[in-house]
């Protein structure tokens, strides 16, 4: 009863910790702008299972993807089992799940393997942060705080797997001493008991109480320290897949006021009895996190910085200073700093700071090629490009900014309907003299 | 073998007279304006009347998709040149789009429609091989058939549209001996020319992007780069240039590459 007690306290308290973290990250988002309606639920179903559950853009580096992958997959088998222990820690029940019968032996099998499955992959991971120069982990917005937080939430993951694989363990040392059958198939625990040999039945059950309470009071902790953290990718990114732009990589979004401008000024008779254009004028483009979408601010909250985009951006392994995880964490970064201004003072609160220049300079954004590699390698579907243009936007319509080889293009453009300096007369000289062998 | 010209179909010629083509060539500015770029719009002009396709173009009538302006922020510009475009399609009425350049390609087939635009955009890399599937165009092997291709996948076609076998369907016909570098399909490296970056100077870094994709591309030793837009062709024959290698590697188009192996 004591024990249902305490479980029951630290829940409300660990619950109500993230409840408010949780109700507070929501609050920024309505200092967001529209993104896209969210539609083709069947589609979205497809690529959450395609691209979450099955990680296959992950596997675009077949290797290492493979162990994010074993990861990924043990958290889904092992969350059943955290979801029984708090059905245990609530009513006093023991392995509750057991009402599953036969699905129950295949879940606790799992959850026992991927426990040692996970439990190795985090030490590659740690190992290669720790020993080994991995490029894609270093970068200007690689500061020593990102890689403390990367090794921070790695090792309390290997902690929950070696107190989930500990917990297992007793279990099965406990039963092998009064002989009695185990509920639920531990195929790697089984092999481990023998490190338990020579303790008593109290001492085996003390082991197990204490890998049970850490188990459970680490998932307390890091479920409350991870929306603070790169790693709250936990929660996020599989929401993040679901939500993802259905739209081709090469589209970029219209701006439907910008169209109402230039019907208007295409055709003033008919454009101006267009009721929508009566909507209240807002700023062109994204200077500071307010002008972002909610897909942008929920992009950099899902990002792990694994640096995948960076890597393959061309202009960024040329020495260009440009880097699309940057991107990324700059806006997280300004909502965190901003955000809480806006909630006291509203959305026009200004801290005589803002995302573009502060954070992002001109040189990073004029040095993207649109290619988009950065968009296809993200395993969560992030799009850095689209949120790089909109900063363009800004630059070019609000401040006329922008390099001098473009400004000519501009003017080339409007002058002449071509981006150098040719006339329109000139458009067919390509066909002069143009034969054809025949026979 | 005689020689015979080609004339050119324009579209609003071919209304005058009552004819309404079938697809629209859209030339783009790069086809119409860059010396080198212009032999791939004749060379594809040859393959269309190669194939007798009743196409037209627009001539004096076409204005820039607006691709360059919108990439690099300027999107009143434009809106602007795209309704101006969509009005001229409305008004000869047109159906279907062949495209060369995939910017243009891009922004006909995700962007326009935004903007009220109703029509078919097709690459000119399907269309050949939609040709060659159907059987209408028969590329045997010919002169090109024991040179060392590589292909560098254009952005625009690759990663932005998906657009990955037909190029290599293709060129498959015209070589027996075609390799693929490193870095290919959606993996490909850009050739730096793309987001308006073609008309300006690169940002401080410490190598050219296209350089970086060139050394890749002879890291193959394919002795032509096959490319399919305008931007990777200036980028990746300034590259071959740069490296000292014109000598002995060709930068060709596709379209281009088709000709040489039909020899028309």
């Amino acid at each position: 009863m004591m024990k249902q007690l305490v479980f029951v306290i630290t829940l409300v308290a660990a619950s109500g910790i993230f409840a408010f973290t949780i109700n507070r990250i929501i609050s920024y988002f309505h200092f967001t702008r529209p993104a896209f309606p969210v539609r083709d639920f069947g589609k979205r179903l497809w690529i959450t299972f395609d691209i979450a559950l099955g990680q296959t853009k992950i596997f675009r580096r077949p290797v290492i993807g493979l162990f994010h992958a074993l990861v990924f997959w043990g958290f889904c088998v092992i969350a059943f089992g955290s979801v029984e222990m708090i059905i245990d820690g609530i009513f006093g029940t023991e392995r509750f799940l057991k009402i599953l019968g036969p699905v129950y032996d295949i879940l606790s099998g799992s959850g026992d393997v991927f426990g040692l499955l996970v439990g190795v992959s985090i030490l590659i991971f740690l190992s290669r942060r720790l020993f080994f120069h991995i490029k894609r982990f270093e970068g200007v917005e690689m500061k020593s705080v990102s890689h403390m937080d990367a090794n921070i939430a790695l090792s309390m993951i290997l902690f929950l797997m070696i107190s989930l694989n500990g917990m297992n363990t007793a279990y099965c040392a406990g039963l092998d001493l009064t002989g009695s059958p185990a509920i639920g198939v531990y195929p790697v625990s089984r092999l481990l008991t023998g490190v338990l040999s020579g303790l008593s039945a109290s001492q085996i059950n003390l082991v197990y109480e204490i890998c049970w309470w850490s188990h459970i009071l680490l998932i307390f902790i890091f479920a409350n320290i991870l929306p603070y953290s790169k790693h709250f990718h936990v929660f996020m990114s599989v929401p993040n897949v679901f939500l993802s732009r259905l739209d081709a990589l090469g589209k970029l979004p219209n701006m439907d006021n910008i169209t109402r401008e230039v019907r208007m000024m295409l055709d003033p008779v008919n454009a101006s009895v267009d009721p929508s254009a009566e909507t209240p004028v807002e700023r062109f483009g994204v200077k500071d996190v307010e002008d972002v979408s909610w897909k942008n601010y929920f992009d950099s909250l899902s990002c792990t910085e694994c640096g995948r985009c960076t890597s393959v951006c061309p202009a960024n392994m040329t020495g260009k200073l440009l880097s699309p995880r940057k991107i990324i964490m700059d806006v997280r970064a300004r909502m965190k700093e901003k955000g809480p201004g806006m909630l006291k003072n509203g959305i026009t609160f200004s801290d005589q700071k803002s995302l573009l220049r502060d954070y992002i300079s001109e040189e990073e954004l004029w040095a993207c090629t649109t290619c988009n590699a950065c968009a296809k390698e993200c395993p969560i579907n992030i799009n850095h490009p689209t949120l790089i243009v909109d900063m363009r936007r800004y630059l070019v319509m609000e401040e006329a900014s922008a390099p001098g080889g473009i400004k000519g293009v501009f003017s080339n453009i409007e002058n002449n309907g071509a981006p150098w300096q040719f006339s329109p007369e000139d458009r067919l000289l390509w066909t002069r003299d143009l034969e054809i062998r025949v026979g | 073998m005689e020689l015979n010209k080609v004339e050119v179909p324009v579209m609003a010629d071919m209304f005058a007279k009552g004819i309404h083509p079938e697809y629209l060539f859209w030339v783009g500015c790069a086809g119409a304006f860059d010396d080198q770029y212009q032999k791939v719009t004749r060379a594809f002009a040859k393959i269309l009347t190669f194939l007798k396709v009743n196409y037209a173009v627009l001539g004096k009538e076409e204005s820039c998709t607006g691709d360059p302006a919108r990439r690099a922020g300027n999107e009143m510009l434009y809106q602007m040149q795209a309704l101006q475009n969509i009005e001229i399609f409305k008004k000869y009425g047109i159906r279907k789009v062949i495209t060369i350049c995939p910017h243009c390609y891009n922004i006909f087939k995700n962007e326009y429609p935004d903007l009220g635009a109703d029509f078919e955009v097709i690459n000119y890399l399907q269309f050949i091989d939609q040709c060659i599937l159907s059987g209408k165009l028969n590329l045997e092997p010919g002169v090109l058939t024991d040179v060392c291709i590589t292909y560098h996948d254009p952005c625009y076609l690759g990663r932005a549209n998906d657009i990955y076998i037909e190029p290599r369907s293709i060129l498959k016909k015209i070589t027996s001996n075609l390799v693929e570098m490193e870095r290919n399909k959606s993996f490909a490296m850009c050739c730096g020319g793309g987001g308006a970056q073609m008309f300006k100077e690169a940002e401080k870094g410490d190598k050219e992007v296209y350089i970086e994709r060139t050394e890749e591309a002879l890291r193959t030793d394919a002795k032509v780069i096959a490319t399919a837009c305008p931007f990777c062709m200036t980028m990746i024959t300034d590259g071959i240039k740069s490296k000292n290698r014109e000598n002995d590697v060709r930068n060709f188009d596709i379209a281009e590459l088709i000709v040489q192996s039909l020899n028309i």
